[in-house]
């Protein structure tokens, strides 16, 4: 199909558009099938969108740091601790390493135990701080160094705890993404169920309309710019409740973790828009071929 | 055979087992005037349907301006059916459209709707006295009404060849004769008629205004009937 084909289809014409009685079931099923996945899909965008997001800030967060556990008896743990500052400071690929404060480990063990932990009385291991720089932690080489000169020293590069977590994020996206497809899938088989019905329906009409010298692009025409206005329509009021209940969401925080940033950021906004004119096209290739086939039949 | 509008060459047709036509040849020449007669169920409409390609024939050749029929692809069948007005028995109109927009649907679907379009309608219109009904919707008219109004909308396009399936089968004496003065006057103006009727009153009244040539469908034949109408 050309463009200008297209084009023509698409072009309004209120008398042409008369043939088409302009009532029936199917105009409600239309405008609330697309309405309906167009706001369905407004969700799995800002999943999709969101679970990219957090790959990423996952993957680049827990990649660029490292942590240092000195597991050593209470009298020795000052002087390991050292031990390691030294090492590090002399290891390529370092850009930092500090050893945490008291303060600071009670703070990371206050969600599980509370905030009056008595960290004294306890053999909490020491750790330590290390902001990967160029040109990159050789893990495996300092783990062999620091088993030789500080033996409680055990190196953690995050990659345990990174991996299936971006590989859990990745795989949310693809949900979302996956859920897009099925959506335009369903709404493709919706309005071919209900353009078939209508064509049905107006068997006599169309059989009159051939009768007078209609071609099958006029009759066909007049299908599909009935169900793709009325898709675009429908998509776009579901589009807009769907963006209304994204904004309703709280804002994105640390206490709220993944779910309270589901929603869209900068250019992220503007997606959204292309759900309606999808929707549209979705509708135009399925009353297109519907009507195609159909108009065959009653040949 | 040739320079027949419409020619049906040896054309048989099939219907539910049987056989409806046999074997007919008819050639319908330009500016010629015909009644097409016989009982209910002898296949009258069904030998006007083959005429404008709503059905095609089970064996032999239908040429229609000289093309065959049997060749042709949607869009050419389309095209051919703006050179053939039709006047279906029970009209055939869009319900919810106004007369005026079912009178100019040719016109619509023929993209010629647009230059004096208003004017040519309300001339028309008044040509078969419904100039005062263009806001009418079908369902409000009388029978005679819809009749004329078929009659109108089967024209609008100038065709070369009308076709009128039982034209005064649901209207009374006075409203028949005035259509049959209607597709008198279209031959008049060049055109070719062909009417299906079992009306013989209908053709007796013809006689004295026209050179008609009375077709009669008997045992799936078509004949030239003779003086007995």
């Amino acid at each position: 199909m050309s463009k200008g084909t297209i084009r023509n289809l698409l072009r309004r014409d209120k008398r042409a558009d008369r043939v088409v009685p302009p009532t029936g079931f199917t105009a409600q099923l239309t405008l609330f099938v697309s309405g309906a996945m167009a706001f369905l899909a407004v969700f799995a965008l800002a999943l999709s969108l969101a679970s990219g997001r957090l790959a990423d800030r996952w993957a680049s967060e827990l990649a660029g740091a490292a942590t240092l556990r000195i597991n050593a008896p209470a009298d020795q743990r000052a002087a390991q601790t050292e031990a390691a500052l030294n090492v590090l400071q002399q290891t390529p690929g370092v850009a930092s390493a500090r050893a945490l404060t008291t303060e600071e480990q009670a703070d990371l063990l206050s969600p599980w135990f509370g905030p009056d932990l008595p960290l004294d009385a306890l053999p909490i291991p020491q750790l330590i701080e290390i902001i990967e720089g160029e040109p990159g932690l050789d893990a495996a080489g300092l783990r062999l160094r620091l088993s030789a000169e500080v033996p409680g020293a055990v190196l953690d590069d995050h990659t345990r705890w990174r991996e299936p977590l971006v590989d859990a994020a990745m795989s949310l996206r693809r949900l979302g993404w996956v859920s897009i497809l099925l959506i335009g899938g369903a709404t493709a088989a919706m309005i071919t169920l209900a353009a078939n019905a209508s064509l049905a329906a107006n068997a006599q009409i169309i059989e009159v309309l051939r009768q007078v010298g209609a071609r099958d692009r006029f009759i066909a025409g007049a299908f599909v710019r009935r169900f793709t206005f009325r898709a675009l329509f429908g998509a776009a009021v579901g589009t807009l409740l769907g963006m209304s209940g994204v904004l309703l969401l709280p804002e994105a925080s640390d206490a709220g973790g993944f779910l309270t940033g589901l929603g869209f950021q900068g250019i992220g906004w503007v997606l959204p828009v292309l759900i309606p004119v999808l929707g549209a096209a979705v509708a135009f290739l399925a009353t297109w071929s519907a009507a195609q086939r159909k108009l065959k039949e009653l040949s | 055979m040739g320079a027949g509008v419409i020619e049906l060459d040896n054309i048989s047709y099939n219907y539910g087992g049987g056989e409806l036509l046999s074997d007919v040849s008819l050639q319908l020449q330009p500016g010629s005037f015909h009644f097409l007669t016989g009982p209910s169920g002898a296949g009258k409409t069904t030998l006007l349907k083959l005429c404008y390609g709503a059905l095609l024939p089970t064996s032999g050749r239908l040429l229609a301006f000289d093309d065959d029929i049997a060749g042709m692809d949607r869009d050419q069948m389309a095209l051919l059916r703006r050179r053939i007005g039709v006047v279906h028995q029970d009209c055939r109109f869009l319900d919810h459209m106004t007369l005026a927009e079912n009178v100019a649907l040719p016109l619509m679907v023929s993209g010629r709707g647009e230059n004096g379009t208003q004017e040519n309608l309300t001339e028309l219109l008044g040509w078969v006295g419904l100039g005062n009904r263009l806001e009418a919707h079908p369902p409000e008219l009388s029978g005679g009404e819809r009749q004329r109004a078929a009659l109108a909308r089967a024209v609008i396009l100038s065709p070369d060849v009308v076709l009128a399936d039982e034209p005064t089968g649901n209207v009374d004496w006075e409203m028949s004769q005035r259509l049959l003065h209607l597709l008198i006057e279209l031959n008049r103006m060049g055109k070719t008629v062909l009417i299906a009727t079992h009306d013989l009153s209908l053709i007796r009244a013809a006689k004295s205004q026209v050179q008609a040539r009375v077709l009669r469908i008997a045992q799936r034949q078509v004949q030239l009937a003779g003086a007995d109408l």
